[in-house]
């Protein structure tokens, strides 16, 4: 048999290149916008962050080139550069020459004999193109001499040129005051993760596994750390074990401003992560296991070792993650009551807002997003893994009565319930009372923002109009987005790159969120410069801090739906955004209220993106909570924080009964 | 109930269809004609691209290469909602939050027809279908036949010229299975609307295709009506898969005989050549069995093909309703036995039981010979 014979095994003819309807169209039209929206938010500011971390601006003396006149101020001496000068004069440090982008450095201190009534006229060039220098506010940055008398000679200024590098990083790890932030920001989310982890699996336990009593409510206050942003605990520990604390002497001397602070304020903000996880986890464990376990004869602590642990595993790992994330990233609670202790999240306020070094706020802010996206990947694959275990077929659990073990979780239980509302209750206590310690009678003055700085009542309206507008735009974008992903046709590779900006911003530490809306929208080249400072950005940039959480809840919403039902609307001849409108969303509301609640009790409690955004006139409530505490009025502070409290608990209300109603409602088509 | 086509008068007309997942062949060289008002049924084993196929004629998965002509028009490259017919998935699709009217009417709306007309249409639909009364409750409401129902009256509410069903019954019990069969079988007749049926259930293609096009690993094996496909398989694929047969590892004579063992049969007629290793294959109620006397000259019970009769012994009986099913021992089926499917009367008549001696015949109208596959086993 020859060559030519064998048929070869392919198609012949050209490929087929499907025409698009227009429902097509408009899918990848809409895809095409929302996935430009995260690359505008999100991937181009985090790109300008970047970037930024490797630029550093030193002043180049060598770059410049003058000439004195005598006194007749004709007759010019010989061109000498300014580095000539001062390697005789020495006036300008080595370090001195370090600078930030908007970094001037004036002149007149290389010539000794300088006087600005003087009759001396001086001349002044670049000596490359990419010198540049200021007379007044006039950039020169050309290779001609310019001439000027002394009194303008003065106002001669050197700009910094910019080079990229490892510099900025260098600096970083070579002082010790920043680069210790990491061991400590390390340490105190790992104590956290262990104790919150531990607390959070034997409340779990308890409510899934044992007959005590008053489930309900644990289940309730359990979830009430969620409706305040992680400062507030940190106000109720200082008038707990402050220096005029109601509990001091407990510490024995130690102060609570440092690790001690910041790792219970941690537990009490990170507890309802870890709780819901394992949780679930624990949840859906199979009862047929423990049903064998029982009949080998296996111990109570046999059993719980070799049946309880492995099933929750990949809850707890999940939970670990998850707290040290949190607790790594967080920047409200160790602002208030970290005291000396520097962790990363403080570095990068304190770099940005106090020293105005935006380019070492940006190392910080990359050496802090490593262990976030460590901890993320390591979460997304073990999540992956309980998703399997979810599906697989099993009995559920029902625990039978065993008085002793019942009342010692109740008591367990109990004491977590204690320290949560406590916490709460210390700070409504702070709100109510007229000015601790010395007068003990309750007032409403504390409620009286407008007396104090921190924005007034304007913050907290703000806050309700930032949370709304997240809610709706918010759900709205994130719910089309995911729909269009999960059940547009085709455009693979679009829908895989969607998919992964989507669900990149779970990676990425709201501080560091923040900074980089500041690199790329406070640019007034960026045609989107207007929306700085105002209440666009602060909902933008909330959107995209919360939307991973949200696109997975829509995600899965969205799969448990039919997958023919857009093969069936376009048999029919109906454009799918009918089916959206009068199925997909419908079908969807429980999951739509859920996700407008998240980014709603959300919008409310967060600081750190936006604390790098607000303006005088868009101040928000979590950030007038953060403000008055700086400025020492602690007891509004506490009135604040709990403003945010009764707002999110009433959202969350409303949340359940409009969820109810909707239930209600639609039980005939849902029932089986 | 062999309907013949007409090359022109082809409804849907299907050219050299290839369909790659990536590296993966999923249709190779698909070629096919269906003719306006048949009943098609798609065959094969789960994974084998009926669905694929189905898709591509749907315009829901497009092809990767290759055309498709619909009344004439060559639909290959256009998107479902560009091209003319109904739907139904085995999940039934029907949207949980609307009632079964709405469901029913969801195509006629936006078509310029008005309310009152509308409503007619979905009524007349409802009551097509057997369900009249039920148009105020919702889809969850209903029982899974009675769903499938519904999502048949929607997919033919705008009288497509062609209807798809993608193994509408499989999600169904048993019993609901059957019956639904006829009733979509009844309304296809009734409408003479084009259909193609996807089905791995073989019994469902015989009981209401027109013609069955077998299909294995992204290639179609065999179209046919069902007996062309039941009687002259023509491959052993579709020997097995439909129906069963018995598979003895044979050498070929010349055409028109195969040699089993050191025995020469005479076979329907075959394309092999002399000594080429083959399958001879027989289905096991072809089998005839003879009584003792049917050698003797006159007697009633005459063996057509004397080569062709042969003496065994029968291992295994087991009833099943109603024929039973023997396990036949012989020499030259070495450690494999024969299986053959007898009446209730011949196993009377004959007096046969386990351990009994018999004569029986490979009638050699039904023997067939095949290329061995990798597949037997
Ligand atoms: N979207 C897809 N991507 C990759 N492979 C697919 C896809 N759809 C189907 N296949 C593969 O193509 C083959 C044929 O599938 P299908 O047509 O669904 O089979 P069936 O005959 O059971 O309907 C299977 O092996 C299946 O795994
Ligand atoms: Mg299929």
């Amino acid at each position: 048999m020859s060559d030519a014979t064998v048929e070869m095994k392919g198609a012949a003819g050209k490929p087929i290149r499907g025409k698009l309807s227009r429902d097509d169209i408009i899918m990848r039209g809409s895809m095409l916008v929302i996935g430009l929206y995260l690359l505008i938010t999100m991937v181009f500011p985090l790109y300008a962050m970047l970037s930024k971390s490797f630029s550093t601006y030193m002043f180049d003396l060598s770059a410049y080139e003058v000439q004195v006149s005598d006194e007749g101020g004709a007759t010019f001496s010989e061109p000498v550069t300014f580095a000539d000068l001062n390697s005789t004069l020495n006036v300008v440090t080595e370090g001195d020459l370090n600078a930030g982008s908007d970094g001037r450095l004036g002149v007149t201190q290389f010539f000794p004999d300088f006087s600005f009534r003087s009759p001396v006229n001086y001349r002044i060039r670049n000596t490359s193109d990419t010198g540049r220098f200021l007379v007044g506010s006039t950039l020169n940055d050309t290779t001609n001499w310019v001439e000027l008398d002394s009194n303008t000679f003065r106002r001669v200024q050197l700009r910094p040129v910019e080079s990229r590098g490892l510099d900025n990083f260098r600096a970083y790890f070579g002082t010790p005051a920043l680069s210790n932030s990491i061991k400590n920001s390390v340490m105190i989310a790992t104590i956290s993760t262990l104790i919150t982890v531990f607390l959070a699996f034997w409340f779990a336990y308890a409510l899934n596994r044992s007959c005590m009593r008053f489930k309900g409510f644990f289940r309730l206050v359990a979830m009430a750390p969620i409706l305040v942003p992680s400062l507030l605990p940190g106000i109720a520990l200082v008038y707990l074990f402050g220096n005029q604390g109601m509990l001091k002497e407990l510490l024995f001397g130690a102060s609570i401003y440092g690790p001690i602070g910041i790792i219970i304020g941690s537990v009490f903000f990170t507890f309802p992560h870890a709780f819901l996880i394992i949780s679930t986890a624990l949840s859906i464990s199979d009862a047929r296991l423990y049903e064998a376990s029982v009949v080998l004869r296996g111990s109570p602590w046999r059993t719980f070792w070799t049946v309880t642990i492995p099933g929750a595993r990949y809850g707890l790992v999940s939970a670990a993650f998850v707290v040290f994330n949190l607790v790594i990233t967080d920047f409200g609670l160790p602002k208030v009551i970290g005291g000396q202790f520097n962790v990363l999240a403080v570095d990068i306020y304190k770099q940005v807002i106090g020293q105005q070094n935006f380019e070492m706020g940006a190392v910080v802010s990359v050496v802090l997003i490593l262990p976030a996206i460590v901890a993320f990947t390591i979460d997304r694959f073990v999540q992956s893994k309980q998703v399997a275990l979810l599906s697989a077929r099993s009995v559920p659990y029902a625990p039978s009565p065993n008085t002793k073990l019942d009342w010692t979780l109740f008591g367990f239980s109990s004491l977590i319930a204690v320290f949560i509302v406590g916490i709460l209750g210390v700070c409504q206590f702070a709100a109510l009372v007229k000015f601790w310690p010395y007068d003990l009678s309750f007032s409403l003055n504390n409620y009286q923002f407008d007396r104090m700085d921190g924005g007034g009542w304007g913050s907290y309206y703000n806050s309700i109009k930032l949370a709304l507008l997240t809610a709706v735009i918010g759900t709205a974008v994130i719910f089309f987005g995911a729909y269009l992903v999960e059940k547009s046709n085709g455009f693979r590779t679009g829908r895989t790159i969607f998919q992964m900006f989507a669900m990149l911003p779970m990676a990425i530490p709201g501080m560091v969120l923040g900074l980089s809306y500041i690199f790329f929208f406070n640019n007034p080249s960026n045609p989107f410069y207007f929306i700085y400072g105002t209440m666009a950005i602060l909902v933008v940039s909330t959107v995209t801090h919360f939307y991973t959480v949200s696109h997975l809840t829509a995600t899965t919403a969205l799969q448990q739906m039919d997958r023919e039902f857009e093969s069936v609307s376009a048999s029919l001849k109906q454009p799918t955004l009918k089916l959206f409108s009068r199925v997909t969303v419908p079908v969807s509301m429980p999951a739509i209220l859920d996700i407008s609640i998240y980014l709603f009790v959300n919008a409310m409690t967060t600081v750190s993106a936006v604390v790098f955004l607000y303006s005088p006139k868009t101040s928000l409530a979590s950030i007038a909570v953060l403000n008055m505490d700086d400025a020492g009025d602690i007891a509004p502070a506490a009135a604040m924080g709990m403003m945010i409290f009764y707002t999110n608990t009433a959202a969350r209300i409303f949340h359940l009964i409009a969820s109810r109603g909707i239930l209600q409602r639609t039980q005939a088509w849902r029932s089986r | 109930m062999n309907v013949t086509t007409n090359v022109d008068s082809s409804y849907l007309k299907i050219e050299n269809l290839w369909k790659y997942f990536g590296k993966f062949l999923a249709l190779e060289d698909v070629s096919l004609e269906i003719a306006e008002g048949e009943l098609v049924c798609f065959l094969g084993p789960s994974g084998c691209g009926k669905t694929t196929l189905l898709r591509a004629i749907a315009g829901l998965d497009l092809q990767s290469n290759g055309s498709i002509l619909q009344g004439g028009k060559d639909v290959s490259s256009l998107p479902p909602s560009e091209r003319d017919f109904g739907i139904v998935f085995q999940s039934y699709a029907l949207f949980p939050n609307l009632s079964i009217e709405k469901n029913v009417a969801y195509g006629l709306e936006n078509t310029g027809r008005s309310k009152s007309e509308i409503s007619e249409r979905v009524a007349e639909l409802l009551a097509l279908v057997g369900l009249p009364d039920q148009g105020k409750k919702y889809p969850a409401q209903l029982s899974g036949g009675q769903q499938q129902r519904i999502a048949l009256a929607r997919a033919i509410a705008t009288s497509p010229g062609l209807l798809l069903l993608d193994e509408p019954l499989s999600a169904l019990d048993a019993k609901v299975r059957v019956h639904l069969r006829h009733e979509i079988k009844d309304l296809q007749r009734k409408l003479g609307v084009t259909t193609v049926m996807v089905t791995h259930d073989q019994e469902e293609a015989l009981a209401m295709a027109d013609r069955i096009v077998v299909m294995n690993h992204g290639v179609i094996e065999q179209v046919g009506s069902p007996t062309e496909i039941y009687r002259e398989p023509s491959s052993l694929f579709v020997a097995d898969f439909i129906g069963e047969m018995n598979q003895i590892p044979a050498v070929a004579g010349n055409s028109g005989e195969v040699r089993i063992g050191e025995t020469v049969m005479k076979s329907l007629d075959h394309k092999f050549s002399d000594g080429e290793k083959i399958i001879a294959a027989i289905r096991p109620n072809d089998i005839i069995p003879h009584g003792d006397g049917a050698r003797s000259p006159g007697a009633e019970d005459t063996i057509e093909t004397d080569s062709n009769a042969i003496e065994v012994i029968v291992d295994e009986m087991e009833f099943l309703g109603a024929f039973w099913r023997c396990r036949l021992q012989h020499a030259m089926f070495g450690e494999r036995e024969l299986i053959a499917d007898f009446s209730i009367n011949a196993v009377r008549r004959l007096e046969l039981n386990e351990g009994s001696k018999m004569l029986i015949e490979l009638p050699k109208g039904r023997l067939m010979a095949f290329t061995p596959s990798e597949a037997a086993a």
